[in-house]
């Protein structure tokens, strides 16, 4: 078995995850940039992450046969100084060079404020001039309904192929529009908020295995890594086929991502 | 419901003798919970918005309606349109919009 965890935040994590997951049968991550947990002071401080991202995390990977991949943005929750912001998203051109990089992420909302909406505009106008593809971050728990829609219009006011744009974090309530309106969605699994991986199983039952993939989205809170390997247990627990789990951990995540020539995961 | 409506690769009995347990677990541990409010001394006369968007939720699971799990997460979202300027000094997300009225959702 193989799969692939295309939303999970290495930086926060052990080496000895990277160990556990190969095992588990990971073949390939992808990291979006995020919220380290605090705000950060300077630009220099996401230069120095960029660089992490690109550089430290590929080879920390690579020891347990993992290939990784990342994403690069000003996150929705450091964006609501628009100044600030921009200092920040100055940066990200250079990185779009390097080999390891798929595009902007995880950009969205957080509070879903004008601030934010800004810089969300911003780098979607980011993507659409460097031709990059998006991995969206939505926001938590009540705010998430309001801010996937506000969300979604941006980009619907771009040239953005929504074919190229992946909304994470969706759940029973934002899973139907998401899909309806030709964005690929993302199902988080986390053991308190986001959807367990009953949930996960109950939605793919729901609305199918096309355009939806799962992840762990492990980082520095309580998460688990090993959340898509258990998800996979938990749909061949309820008599989902081989085939149909292999689509929404493997096969859909590589077709997404696989529209980045930086793909490569032979 | 039609046969293309019975999406669950298991049957009914199959459902019940997988997750049973598990979810009978789940469910004593939110009547423990609302017992261990009872007990809890009261801080305001005003009822807290996120517990009565909860109760609200739970009366959702026995309306005899589907779609339980959308609809609960519809009643924990905010449903208003302004967009204010910025975060400053909002607090993170509190899991039910600070209005929620005993009529669930939000004002």
């Amino acid at each position: 078995m193989r799969y692939i965890d295309p939303h999970i935040h290495m930086v926060s994590r052990t080496t000895d995850d990277y160990q556990r997951m190969a095992q588990a049968g990971c073949i390939a991550v992808t990291e979006p940039a995020f919220w380290a947990g605090f705000d950060r002071s300077s630009a220099q401080g996401f230069f120095d992450y960029y660089r992490q991202l690109t550089e430290y995390e590929p080879k920390r990977a690579a020891q347990f046969g993992i290939k990784h991949f990342t994403w690069l943005c000003i996150n929705p929750k450091e964006a609501d100084d628009p100044g600030f912001a921009r200092e920040v998203i100055a940066l990200i051109p250079d990185f779009l060079e390097r080999e390891t990089v798929l595009g902007i992420g995880e950009i969205g909302l957080n509070k879903n404020t004008k601030n934010e909406l800004i810089i969300l505009e911003e780098q979607i106008a980011l993507a659409e001039k460097y031709n990059q593809m998006v991995l969206v971050h939505t926001p938590h728990l009540e705010d998430k309904k309001k801010g996937t829609r506000m969300i979604m219009d941006a980009i619907s006011a771009s040239s953005i192929d929504p074919g190229r744009v992946l909304i994470d974090h969706v759940e029973e309530h934002t899973v139907a529009e998401v899909l309806d309106r030709g964005f690929w969605a993302g199902m988080t699994l986390y053991p308190d908020t986001k959807v367990t991986p009953q949930r996960a199983a109950d939605i793919i039952e729901m609305f199918g295995t096309e355009r939806l993939w799962m992840n762990s989205a492990g980082d520095w809170g309580c998460s688990d890594p090993l959340a898509v390997p258990k998800a996979r247990l938990e749909m061949a627990r309820r008599g989902h086929s081989a085939a149909t789990i292999d689509q929404v951990t493997f096969g859909n995540p590589q077709k997404f991502l696989g529209q980045s020539a930086n793909f490569n995961i032979e | 419901m039609s046969d293309s409506e019975f999406t669950c690769p298991q049957n009914r009995e199959e459902v019940i003798n997988t997750y049973f347990m598990e979810h009978r677990a789940k469910l004593i541990d939110v009547a423990a919970y609302l017992d261990r409010l009872d007990r809890a001394r009261p801080v305001s006369e005003e009822a807290d918005f996120r517990d009565v968007a909860f109760r609200n939720a739970i009366a959702i699971l026995t309306d005899g309606e589907s779609q339980r799990a959308r609809r609960i997460l519809d009643l924990f979202s905010d449903h208003t349109t302004e967009i204010p300027q910025s975060a400053e000094g909002m607090k993170g997300a509190l899991g039910a919009p600070v209005a929620a009225t005993s009529e669930g959702g939000a004002v």
